[in-house]
């Protein structure tokens, strides 16, 4: 699809200001709630003007504020499926679907067949959008984007709207038409659903993006607290740097020898809470915490600790330990926690 | 009985009712995609017919298209016929006063109407004519049908302004509500009871017509929700 985006407006009280190039099959847009993910797709598909910048679809352009280029969102060629699916309730599925097939003047019955065969969604033609599940709905929804053959689609929180059972369910039908179509935006607050689902990603955070980059890269070595955060990582300190490869962590009044350099703009780090582990002895990469409280998850031990002294919410730290490894541990106790260099995450702010 | 007034209420009202119909959605619908700053001034404007005493409204009438008025005079000039004093002067004074009922229910209604229906058609490559009459209007029926209604049963019942502009003249301006205060003057009683009792029958026909015309539209889909809500 090859999809390049620069994008900036002024709210007064918050900017958006992305640019992203989106490579060919399926991109997520991650992002916090509210962190301006939906307006951008909004512009990209032209129902919301930005200030300035442009939008590139395959070559063609959509939208450019300096050639004075603004295509209606009618022609565009860009899918978007709402957040609550948008079908118009005062239609049937039927009706839904012929009304955009229709207006490209190539309606036949055969194409609406096919449709509703791809999109199981038989025996459902008549009924209204109100008397159909969160599923069935957003199959229909699926079904009448096609219908208006988009050259790429826009997915927003498609499956935030639904119970987690079904929720399950709907990925992976959702999955496979992804597969079929390519061309995707995937926009979603749910880490683990973009690394189930695309290929690529990118972040957003408070009205802006980060590098496209692919899902793996992401949640393997982050390298910024927003995007670091979004891949479940539950730690972090502010730091000061102190050697080549060395950290001091201010918000847990420890030392910590890093994997890697330390960036000149590297202002935090994290340490997945999988990667601590407590240890007997003083040593490298050894600080002390206060245990705080011990919970028993499924399948294994949450320790809740406190480091150092600045009382700010980092000198919290959460350990996850195997079952039976926090045997003896208990609130009040003061232990020695370790971290292999390597596991020591460095992030820009 | 002389049924003209009965015959010269329907016509007046049923003449202003579509002109109000078409004025006010379309007011409303600028209205409710203009900036604040716009919606706020041209909202008081367009509302003030409904808290001003309609004899104000009657004497602005007056002052403007009287025989001596800027507009009547002209009128009488180019065209030699009068804007006041006729039947058809009653719908000047029936639709300004009927106005606000029509735009501030069908804004109510524009203004809840979900706006991504509107954003998916576009994307979807439907145009904003087909968009606006086939999904904005349909969805927003309910406001509309109540705001045509009211403002009907308004301008059926305007006296006020009405009088002022079109006076009491039998068999060529007396209306329903005219003809009732000119029947009580004279101590006609009793034909007045007549009018008053005919007033009430088309007040309650009105009513209970809107009201089955909601039901039989919002049904199917109700009984649709209830199936949803019990097999999940």
């Amino acid at each position: 699809m090859p999809l390049y985006v620069r994008l900036k407006k002024d709210f007064g009280t918050f900017l958006l200001d992305v640019e992203f190039e989106a490579p060919d099959g399926v991109m997520g847009l991650l992002g916090a709630s509210g962190c301006g993910k939906s307006m951008t797709l909004k512009c990209i598909a032209g129902v919301v003007r930005p200030d300035e910048g442009a939008v590139v679809l395959n070559g063609r352009v959509l939208y450019d504020s300096v050639k004075g280029i603004d295509l209606p969102p009618q022609k565009r060629g860009v899918g978007l499926l709402f957040q609550n699916y948008a079908l118009f309730p005062n239609m049937t599925v039927e009706q839904n679907i012929m009304a955009v097939l229709s207006s490209r003047k190539n309606a036949s019955e055969e194409k609406f067949r096919s449709l509703v065969r791809r999109f199981h969604i038989e025996g459902l033609e008549r009924h209204y959008p109100a008397s159909l599940s969160g599923g069935q709905r957003q199959r229909a929804a699926l079904a009448r984007i096609m219908a208006s053959e988009p050259s790429v689609i826009m997915l927003d929180e498609p499956l935030s709207a639904l119970d987690s059972y079904l929720r399950w369910q709907l990925e992976g039908e959702l999955a496979s038409i992804l597969d079929d179509f390519g061309a995707t935006i995937y926009v979603s607050h749910n880490r683990d659903e973009v690394y189930r689902l695309c290929s690529h990603v990118c972040v957003m955070s408070s009205g802006r993006t980060e590098p496209v980059r692919t899902v793996k890269d992401l949640f393997e070595s982050p390298d910024t607290l927003a995007s670091s955060l979004l891949s479940g990582c539950k730690n972090y300190s502010r730091i000061e740097r102190v050697g080549e490869r060395r950290v001091r962590a201010a918000d847990w009044d420890a030392e910590l020898e890093c994997g890697a350099p330390v960036p000149d703009d590297a202002s935090f780090i994290g340490i997945r809470a999988h990667y601590l582990h407590p240890v007997p002895e003083d040593g490298d990469n050894v600080f002390p915490c206060v245990v705080a409280r011990v919970t028993e998850d499924v399948f294994h031990t949450i320790v809740s600790l406190e480091a150092g002294s600045s009382g700010h919410g980092f000198s919290k730290i959460r350990m996850e330990i195997p079952k039976g490894a926090a045997r003896g541990l208990s609130a009040g106790d003061t232990i020695r926690i370790g971290v292999k260099p390597r596991d020591v995450m460095l992030l820009k702010k | 009985m002389d049924w003209f007034p009965l015959c010269n209420s329907l016509r007046v009202a049923g003449i202003s009712t579509v002109i109000t119909f078409f004025a006010g959605i379309l007011a409303a619908y600028f209205i409710s995609s203009a900036r604040p700053a716009i919606k706020g001034a041209l909202d008081c404007v367009l509302t003030l017919p409904m808290v001003l005493p309609p004899t104000v409204v009657g004497f602005f009438l007056l002052k403007l298209i009287g025989p001596f008025g800027p507009v009547g005079s002209r009128v009488l000039a180019l065209f030699g016929f009068k804007m006041t004093m006729t039947w058809y002067s009653a719908i000047f004074a029936t639709t300004i006063v009927s106005f606000p009922l029509m735009y501030r229910t069908a804004r109510g209604a524009f203004e809840s109407f979900d706006e991504t229906l509107q954003y998916s058609g576009q994307t979807l490559g439907l145009s904003d004519t087909y968009i606006f009459w086939r999904v904005r209007m349909p969805n927003c029926r309910q406001g509309i049908l109540a705001g045509t209604v009211l403002s009907f049963a308004r301008a059926l019942g305007e006296y006020g302004a009405t009088t002022m502009v079109t006076g009491y003249i039998p068999g060529r301006t007396a209306t329903i509500s005219t003809t009732v205060y000119q029947l009580w003057r004279e101590g006609h009683d009793a034909l007045a009871y007549r009018w008053v009792f005919i007033n009430l029958i088309i007040s309650f026909v009105v009513l209970i017509s809107v009201n089955m015309l909601e039901r039989s539209y919002r049904n199917p889909l109700r009984m649709a929700r209830h199936a949803a809500d019990a097999g999940e």
